[in-house]
């Protein structure tokens, strides 16, 4: 299972290169996209750009997965063990980022002490230490 | 290397590896998804606490800082774009000695070995760079001083996440140099010459890779998102 063969050798050498190409150029774009989000204030464009970053991201994912972790070319079922479970991840994020977001709905509905403490805005202070859980 | 599955192909009647991969490999695969599951349920917990909370400090206001800056400048994602690239390298240099290992060229496997340390080693001193310089600001477990970006008071949940999350990644790059420098050792010493074949270095390569996965999703969790 090598690839001994000298062609073969020159072909993986350029799909190296291509894809450490494909992986700056994506962060790169990454980057670009957080540092224009800087100056928006707009809260569904920032989430829109915060969706293209995620999208990247993924795309990142594949190619380093893919190529550089070799996974691309291996026997499908081998894709498959890896990949299937990763979709658990799926509602995973979605069910947890749901829990945090009805976590903060429901606690500024009923909680009017933590509401009130969450929207008041303070003096800069010198540093917050840790307080003592009054549950 | 062919994978040709004719029809008398069993893969799974014993006598050679179902997945067509040696056993070590498939294991470290295994391993891979266990970690990725662990990095993942902490990066989920730190969604959830940020989803929860009606404010959360501006990255960009925290993370604006590299050695030796010039006093009163701000420059957000710089130190940490340098941080990414270094990884992103390192991890090509692994692949490329990889490469070499397969091709059987142990100068090169040696050459590009010490590259990748020498890359994970910058990354741990930039990590430890920005991990002094935040405590000097205050921050730590249990001491957040910075505010949140609608200028409520904050949580610890934010520092706790941070140092926690980027702490187990840093543990993860520096024992990923500890295993490059034990296979550099054996490579020197010709271990792999006289076994014929470098797998080992792939094995060690499949780790380091995911150390970088990880990176571009802590990386976007904290900083760009």
């Amino acid at each position: 299972m090598e690839h001994s063969h000298a062609a073969h050798s020159g072909n993986v050498k350029k799909e190296i290169i291509k894809v450490t190409i494909i992986l700056s150029v994506l962060t790169i774009i990454e980057l670009a996209l957080g540092f224009w989000m800087m100056g928006i204030e707009s809260h569904g464009t920032r989430l829109t750009i915060k969706g293209v970053i995620v999208i990247l991201m993924l795309a990142k994912a594949f190619y380093i997965v893919g190529y550089f972790m070799h996974l691309k070319h291996e026997i499908h079922n081998l894709i498959m063990t890896i990949v299937v479970p990763l979709a658990l991840f799926i509602w995973f994020i979605t069910a947890f980022l749901y829990e945090g977001n009805s976590y903060k709905n429901l606690r500024n509905t009923y909680d009017p002490y933590k509401k009130e403490r969450s929207h008041t805005v303070v003096e800069k202070k010198e540093t917050v230490k840790e307080e003592k859980k009054a549950e | 290397m062919s994978t040709t599955t004719t029809v008398n192909t069993r893969w799974w009647s014993g006598g050679k590896s179902p997945f067509n991969v040696e056993y070590g490999k498939l294991m470290m695969w295994y391993f891979l998804m266990s970690d990725a599951f662990t990095f993942g349920a902490f990066l989920i917990a730190y969604g959830t606490t940020r989803f929860s909370a009606t404010s959360w400090p501006d990255p960009n206001k925290v993370f604006s800082s590299y050695p030796l800056m010039p006093e009163g400048s701000h420059a957000p994602l710089v130190f940490v774009s340098i941080m990414t690239f270094i990884l992103i390298l390192s991890s090509v240099t692994m692949v490329l000695a990889v490469q070499a290992g397969k091709e059987m060229k142990k100068n090169l496997v040696v050459l590009n070995l010490i590259l990748t340390i020498i890359g994970g080693l910058a990354f741990l001193s930039c990590q430890a760079w920005e991990w002094t310089h935040l405590h000097h600001e205050g921050a730590w477990w249990g001491m957040n001083p910075f505010m949140n970006a609608d200028g409520t008071q904050s949580t610890t949940g934010f520092t706790n996440f941070f140092f926690t999350i980027t702490g187990f990644h840093g543990f993860h790059v520096f024992s990923g140099v500890v295993i490059n420098i034990v296979m550099l050792i054996m490579t020197l010493n010709n271990v792999f010459e006289k076994r014929g074949h470098y797998l080992m270095i792939e094995k060690a390569g499949l780790y380091w890779h995911f150390v970088d996965l990880v990176w571009v999703f802590v990386f976007t969790c904290f900083y760009l998102i």
